[in-house]
């Protein structure tokens, strides 16, 4: 593989996992703080709210996993590496 | 590239190897020779306990028996929010085994020290960390819920509940079946290798007790990731199940 497109791998892995993580942060913090005002005003249901909440987390977290996976195949099995 | 973090990874304590692998050749087949002897402990495990579990049954459980059921319970209770009272039955084996087996495989992969066995070629790890055993569960959960929808509603029967909201879904609702197989198994291999990343990463920067929480966080995930599966290869079951002319008529009724 030459410089330039090993260099442009490793910057777009960064870009991948960096960015790709910043709009499920928004939305777990959103989701969470949600949760709790709910387990506040209702303690009775924290139980349920929990459960839901953390499915819900799981799916925002596949997003940057996504990234992560993305980042992932391009430094170790990068298709562009000729 | 993977020669060049190889290098970079060399250290005498940690090290990571992503994209190789222990090349089993099967005719003209290559197949992850780690994934298949670490998903054959998981089955051994497995079937053993069951087979403790089981051998001498007694009416009023004890010790292992009891611990089973406790298992079975929460399987049961996890099919049965998802499938309802009616369904649940037929789908608990397979959704209960996609959750056992699952998480068997991540916490085996955290637990027990497969990293002293030497290989000639990849390392022994959780056999979840590999796109082709999530792939494989991943379209055996579409199998089933295909299985699921035309067993119940006719080949023609269940391609009509594609139009069922309105027909602009149709498109959505094709693109759907691509990919959800697509999100089941990125999600559960990306998670998993993840984990097992951060751990390593962090071995290479500071060998001792920082990775320790690390693993313990790893174990949460990767219990939460089996559950998220096994949830949602439920809901897609139900999904598919789910009888939407019977639904009109009571809601017209109601």
């Amino acid at each position: 593989m030459d410089g330039l497109t090993s260099a442009a791998s490793v910057l777009a892995a960064a870009l991948a996992v960096g960015l790709g993580s910043i709009g499920p942060g928004l939305g777990q913090g959103r989701a969470a703080g949600q949760a709790v005002e709910g387990i506040a005003r209702q303690p009775e249901a924290g139980e349920k709210i929990r459960g839901t909440l953390l499915l819900s987390l799981a799916f925002m977290e596949a997003l940057t996993i996504y990234g992560l996976v993305v980042a992932l195949v391009l430094l170790f099995a990068n298709p562009f590496a000729g | 590239m993977v020669t060049v973090l190889a290098g970079l990874w060399y250290a005498p304590l940690a090290s990571l190897e992503v994209g190789e692998h222990l090349y089993w050749h099967l005719g003209k087949l290559k197949i992850h020779g780690q994934v298949f002897i670490t998903s054959w402990v998981v089955m051994a495990l497995l079937i053993g306990a069951a087979w403790l579990g089981t051998r001498k049954a007694q009416r009023v459980p004890q010790g292992w028996q009891n611990f089973m059921e406790y298992v079975l319970d929460f399987v049961r209770t996890l099919t049965r929010d998802q499938l309802g009272e009616k369904e649940y039955r037929a789908w608990l084996p397979f959704v209960g085994t996609l959750f056992l087996f699952i998480l068997t495989c991540n916490w085996t992969g955290i637990l027990l020290p497969w990293k002293l066995i030497e290989l000639p070629a990849g390392e022994l790890a959780a056999s979840t960390n590999d796109i082709n055993t999530t792939a494989a569960l991943a379209l055996l959960t579409s199998l089933a819920y295909f299985y699921a929808g035309f067993s119940r509603k006719g080949l023609l029967g269940y391609f009509k509940g594609y139009l069922y909201p309105s027909p602009i879904m149709l498109p959505f609702k094709i693109i759907e079946d691509f990919t959800k197989p697509l999100s089941l198994s990125f999600r559960l291999f990306g998670n998993i290798l993840a984990d097992e990343l951060v751990v390593g990463v962090l071995t290479f920067l500071v060998p001792v007790l920082l990775p320790v929480p690390m693993m313990v966080l790893g174990l949460f995930l990767s219990g939460i990731q089996a559950l998220i599966f096994a949830t949602l290869a439920s809901t897609y079951i139900a999904e598919a199940l789910e009888d939407h002319e019977h639904g009109e008529q009571e809601a017209e009724m109601a």
